[in-house]
């Protein structure tokens, strides 16, 4: 095997070099970004500004480039893999690079919606006093995210992994003077670590078995591994999940997300809708043939998924700050792309993650271009009539809640259809609850935006000073929103993952009925909310205690804070105790009080009399005498 | 009957002169006597080895011997001079009282 990489420039125009140092430069691009303007640039706010937009812009164009070579003229660069760690003969940890059409399909996404977004943080972030610290983060979080995609092992991919969740922290925190913000930050990166401690012990347990980390040399080892019923496939499965969970905010570690919206819009578009929470739902098809063979792990992060998409879609409806409902769209949407893969379908599952990260970084831009129009009001209620006021933001907002929703012909339909088709082919009871999904999706969508932008201003004072944003905004918004449109009728974006899927012959009836769901839902969103005065209280009234439940989301975080303040309190009063009592006062204190009563007892020989000294010493001589002479 | 006499009787009047050197050390009180009494001892251990050099014809312990003298002179000097210089600062030289390193 090859094992280092030229990056010398003198073979950039030779075939076949050049393709595998453009990877090398759509993942250091970003990180040199950050680099520079952690380095050079903090006080330039606008050199720090292109920078980063420059060098998420060059991978854009580069992962393009490889994409269309790729699609058009079939040639798949092989990737030099560079040797980094060996310890001992065993673990052997390459720096490598995967360009498979799954990895090329994400770079795409990352870097394409990426790009979007910096340009769009320029408008938002502008007067920002940190603004060239946020494109520092934003960049370091591009190149930890592309180093998910590229990785090769399971190694680099965890510790690029590890590296996204600090870079997410940083961004959540980014306000960090607000006490709320920090405490979100602190909090999705602990209940991130619970996932990845999971998966860590997925992968190392993977290794003892194994004993490589690379994936294609874990494939190829596959069968063997299946044959050998001494491994524990479904553990490994479920344990190497765990991190999907922790980072794709599944139940029961969902909770971090909703409070990540404490970071600003733009991070919440980039990272906690359109790429990091979907690095899980990448993972997972990354290695789902390590995955599927496992039928009772499937079947778990099948239903894992489901619950988290019926789950999340109900708190959806009784949320008021218009952030928080799209946070819970978006755990709604990866319980999809989780609950797909579980169900043996990567393909729809890497579909609709594609079609989600345009419509749901659409639907947060948009999201913040409100809020920014408003003076950051976040509260739906106190919005209202914004359509008159912004235009191009209630246009393409709308786009984003129509392919959310799955309406056809826009990409949504076309991504969750496959899904719900997979679930109708492969198990009714997750069907059920997945269509149940789509129509509240549609209906808290409509609510939002029946809210939001249409009936009269609530708040006239903001309403009156409300603005549409600048161009360097509007523009993302119009190529997320065209992109929202078009991603679906590529329809060679399955089979670019994989062989067409031979689909049954389902029956026109199906498909009616899984187009009538969303519509059904908007139309029960619009008896209710489309009004000039629009509020909850016919829901309420209707659900009653039900209400509430979700209202409060279903008390996760009380519930977790009873855990962390009683089951993990009481081990730590334990523990305290055990330390305390025992390793200190009987430990540590019983050594010292035990050597100081020995010599108070010892130091009663000491009498300082010559003569007592001298009789003992006779003594001691003669009785050694004794022992040596006679015995 | 004979007169000679032999290594035990010699080893009998050594061992008799080192207990007698001990009881000393241990009963007196005097510095200077117990000191005196040390002396004994090692004039015990030197009639001792000479008295087995002589009847196992072997000229080393008397050699021995001569080394323990020189070194006793020597610390002779020493151990008088320290005893003075107690006496010059306690005024006593009475080991029951001159307890200071005592706690």
């Amino acid at each position: 095997m090859n094992h280092w990489v030229s990056i010398s420039g003198t073979d950039w125009g030779m075939n076949g070099r050049w393709p595998i140092c453009s990877v090398w430069v759509i993942l250091f691009a970003p990180l040199v970004a950050t680099a520079l303007i952690a380095l050079f640039t903090q006080k330039w706010k606008g050199a720090s500004a292109a920078l980063s937009i420059g060098a998420i812009v060059l991978s854009f164009a580069l992962s393009l480039r490889m994409f269309l070579l790729f699609v058009l003229k079939g040639i798949q660069h092989q990737a030099h893999p560079a040797q980094w760690l060996i310890i001992g003969k065993t673990v052997n940890i390459e720096f490598g690079m995967t360009t498979d059409s799954l990895a090329l399909l994400m770079l795409l996404v990352v870097t394409g919606v990426g790009a979007a977004i910096h340009i769009y943080s320029l408008g938002y972030m502008k007067g920002d006093p940190g603004f060239s610290r946020f494109f520092a983060c934003l960049s370091l979080f591009t190149f930890s995210m592309l180093g998910i995609v590229i990785s090769n092992n399971f190694i680099q991919m965890f510790i690029f992994w590890e590296l996204v969740g600090l870079s997410s922290y940083l961004l959540i925190g980014y306000w960090f003077e607000r006490p709320s913000a920090a405490e979100a930050g602190k909090k999705a990166f602990l209940v991130n670590r619970i996932g990845d401690f999971g998966m860590m012990l997925g992968i190392l347990l993977l290794w003892s078995y194994a004993g490589t980390f690379n994936f294609r040399d874990l494939q190829a080892k596959l069968p063997g591994l299946i044959g050998n019923h001494a491994v524990p496939l479904t553990l490994i499965g479920a344990l190497i999940f765990c991190g999907a969970v922790g980072k794709s905010a599944q139940f029961p570690l969902h909770v971090w997300l909703p409070d990540a919206m404490e970071g600003p819009t733009p991070v919440s578009a980039l990272i906690h809708a359109a790429t990091m929470v979907a690095a899980g739902v990448y993972m997972l098809c990354r290695v789902s043939w390590l995955i599927l063979p496992s039928a009772t792990a499937s079947v778990l992060i099948a239903w894992i998924g489901g619950i988290t998409a019926l789950m999340a879609a109900t708190i959806a409806i009784a949320q008021n700050d218009i952030k928080r409902i799209l946070a819970y769209s978006t755990l709604s949407q990866l319980g999809y792309m989780v609950m797909a893969v579980g169900l043996g379908g990567p393909t729809p599952a890497m579909f609709h993650l594609t079609t989600h990260a345009f419509f749901k970084a659409l639907l947060f831009l948009g999201a913040g271009s409100a809020i920014l129009a408003l003076h950051h009001e976040q509260d739906i209620w106190k919005m209202g009539g914004l359509w008159k006021k912004t235009p191009i933001t209630f246009w393409t907002f709308l786009v984003g809640t129509l392919a959310l929703a799955g309406v056809p012909p826009l990409s949504g339909f076309y991504s969750k259809d496959e899904i719900l088709l997979l679930a109708f082919e492969r198990n009714h009871v997750l069907f059920v609850m997945a269509v149940a999904t789509a129509f509240l999706t549609a209906y808290y969508m409509g609510r939002e935006v029946f809210v939001v932008f249409l009936g009269k201003p609530r708040d006239h004072h903001a309403y009156d000073h409300a603005h549409e944003s600048p161009v360097v905004m509007t523009l993302p918004l119009i190529f997320l929103a065209l992109l929202s449109i078009v991603a679906g009728w590529y329809s060679k974006v399955p089979d670019f993952l994989q062989p067409p899927h031979v689909a049954e012959h389902h029956s026109l009836l199906l498909t009616a009925g899984l187009i009538a769901v969303p519509l059904f839902g908007f139309l029960v969103a619009a008896k209710i909310y489309c009004k000039a005065e629009p509020s909850d209280a016919p829901v309420k009234a209707a659900l009653g205690k039900l209400w509430t439940l979700v209202e409060n989301k279903y008390y996760f975080d009380e519930l977790y804070h009873w855990i962390v303040k009683y089951v993990q309190g009481t081990i730590a009063i334990v523990c305290d105790v055990f330390d305390r009592w025992i390793l200190q006062r009987l430990g540590i204190g019983g050594l010292s009080v035990g050597t100081g009563l020995l010599g108070r007892t010892t130091r009663l020989l000491q009498t300082g009399s010559i003569s007592g000294y001298a009789f003992l010493i006779g003594l001691g001589v003669t009785v050694i005498i004794y022992y040596v002479v006679v015995r | 009957m004979t007169s000679a006499l032999t290594l035990n009787d010699y080893l009998f009047v050594s061992g008799l002169l080192f207990a007698l050197g001990i009881a000393g050390v241990i009963i007196r009180r005097n510095a200077l006597v117990i000191y005196m009494a040390l002396e004994m001892n090692l004039n015990a251990a030197n009639l001792a080895l000479v008295a087995f050099s002589k009847f196992n014809k072997i000229v080393d312990g008397q050699i021995l011997v001569f080394f323990i003298i020189a070194i006793a002179a020597a610390e002779v000097a020493v151990g008088l001079a320290i005893i003075v210089a107690l006496y010059r600062r306690k005024r006593t030289v009475s080991v029951d009282e001159l307890t200071t390193m005592r706690l």
